[in-house]
């Protein structure tokens, strides 16, 4: 026997945790199904300052906790298990996980995103041998060497910033030739003398022996092939939908995204989507969390 | 009751080289959070894999000896040592299903 729910919602971030605040104090029996630590990305930012509400910032891990004792203490269930598979049988969706199947009256997807490879040579084999994709875990085996971050976005310039507090040197390699920040992060890392740029740049190669030693780089203006010497490179690229699981469900844009209308409905009714997993969503944690409180809200709807 | 117990630069010849059954190392450090996340999985696994694998950790901040070592750059790294050998290499946080997939691979 399935167990049923009213709702069930994939993911714990930002989105998924306002969605369950607000079915359950619909009075919506609620599952959150989370794989991995309730939170989300956003636990893996130390401070978070621009959540409203928190003049002083917060951390994202205390946030996000703070998200689901709220969530809970109006009776949002939590399992700790992955989707694997969203089926619809005559009029009702069951929901697939690595420890049992649900059926759900609506679903709410808020897997959110995780971080994207660049696919090149030498990433994979030296990853966890100076190729990383977390700056906050791994700054600290790289002190006093330089050390490259490859991307131009809030992420990317937030973990440049964290790594001059151990590198020698940092070198941030966009290929663009300017970033996609705020104004505020952009003057803080134009004024960090740690901080170089090597603008409308690309890396082609990983290279070392043992441990990451080279970037083989390629100028995209001038076609210009060149080489720079790193102890690390930290990868910060931007985002891939968590949506493999979902392919043949739903339809999904070229990049894995899901598009949704002004009320967070797919192209089947009662399954909504919500937060970064969206096409053109402001991937932030606060829009995250409106979007799961309208997808709670026509959820509610469409059950009744 | 099985958990992972806590190793250092000190013992860890001891408890983990010369161990005679396989031995997981998960290399971590309190400041890092995919750490952290994967620390409660790991208890879990300690539970299943009784009798099996022996679960240690190691502060990497507080052991750097060890940590440079095996040439840890990355973590959470799950090294699985076979008499004394690292046979297996985990980079990153997994989730539970997909680690068992890696466990069972290594160990059998
Ligand atoms: C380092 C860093 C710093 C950031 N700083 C800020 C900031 O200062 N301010 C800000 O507003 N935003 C920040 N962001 C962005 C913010 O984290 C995201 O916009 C937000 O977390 C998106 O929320 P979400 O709920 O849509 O998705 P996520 O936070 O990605 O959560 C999705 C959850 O779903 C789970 N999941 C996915 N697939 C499955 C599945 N099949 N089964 C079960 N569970 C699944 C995932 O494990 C994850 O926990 C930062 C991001 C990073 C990486």
């Amino acid at each position: 026997m399935n167990k049923e729910y009213e709702v069930v919602i994939i993911g714990g971030g930002p989105a998924g945790l306002s969605a369950g605040l607000y079915t359950s104090r619909a009075r919506l029996s609620s599952l959150l199904i989370e794989r991995g630590l309730v939170g989300g990305q956003i636990v893996n930012a130390e401070l978070v300052e621009n959540y409203p509400g928190f003049p002083e910032g917060i951390s994202g891990l205390e946030l996000t906790q703070l998200m689901h004792q709220q969530a809970t203490k109006y009776g949002l269930e939590t399992l700790l298990a992955e989707t694997t598979g969203i089926e619809l049988k005559e009029g009702q969706k069951v929901v697939k996980t690595t420890e049992a199947n649900f059926i759900a009256k609506a679903v709410i997807i808020a897997g959110g995103s995780e971080r994207a490879k660049l696919g090149i040579p030498g990433e994979k084999e030296f990853t966890g041998k100076g190729v990383s994709y977390c700056a906050t875990c791994d700054a600290a085996f790289f002190k006093g060497e330089p050390i490259a971050v490859v991307g131009g976005g809030d992420a990317a310039i937030t973990e440049a910033r964290h790594l001059t507090r151990f590198a020698s040197k940092v070198i941030v390699i966009h290929r663009r030739h300017q970033l996609r920040t705020s104004r505020i992060l952009q003057e803080k890392a134009f004024a960090e003398p740690k901080i170089e740029f090597l603008w409308n740049t690309i890396v082609e190669e990983i290279k070392g022996e043992e441990v990451v030693q080279q970037l083989s780089l390629r100028n995209v203006i001038t076609g210009e092939k060149f080489t720079l010497d790193v102890a690390g490179i930290f990868m910060s690229i931007g985002f891939k939908p968590n949506t493999a699981y979902l392919k043949g469900v739903l339809p999904l844009d070229a990049a894995g995204y899901i598009t949704t209308n002004e009320k967070m409905g797919t192209e089947i009714p009662g399954i909504f989507a919500a937060g970064d997993i969206r096409y053109n969503s402001a991937q932030q944690a606060v829009t995250a969390a409106g979007d799961g409180v309208t997808a709670a809200i026509y959820a509610e709807i469409f059950i009744r | 009751m099985s958990k992972p117990i806590t190793v250092d630069d000190a013992n860890f010849d001891q408890t983990v080289l010369q161990a005679e059954a396989l031995v997981l190392v998960d290399f971590w450090a309190p400041w890092c959070r995919p750490c952290l996340m994967l620390a409660p999985i790991l208890d879990e696994l300690a539970e299943d894999y009784s009798g099996k694998i022996t679960f240690t950790r190691l502060d990497v901040d507080q052991n750097p000896k060890t940590a440079s070592r095996y040439q840890i750059m990355s973590i959470p790294t799950l090294l699985l040592f076979k008499k004394g050998e690292p046979v297996s290499h985990i980079v990153g946080y997994k989730p539970k299903a997909e680690l068992k997939r890696d466990l069972d691979t290594a160990s059998t």
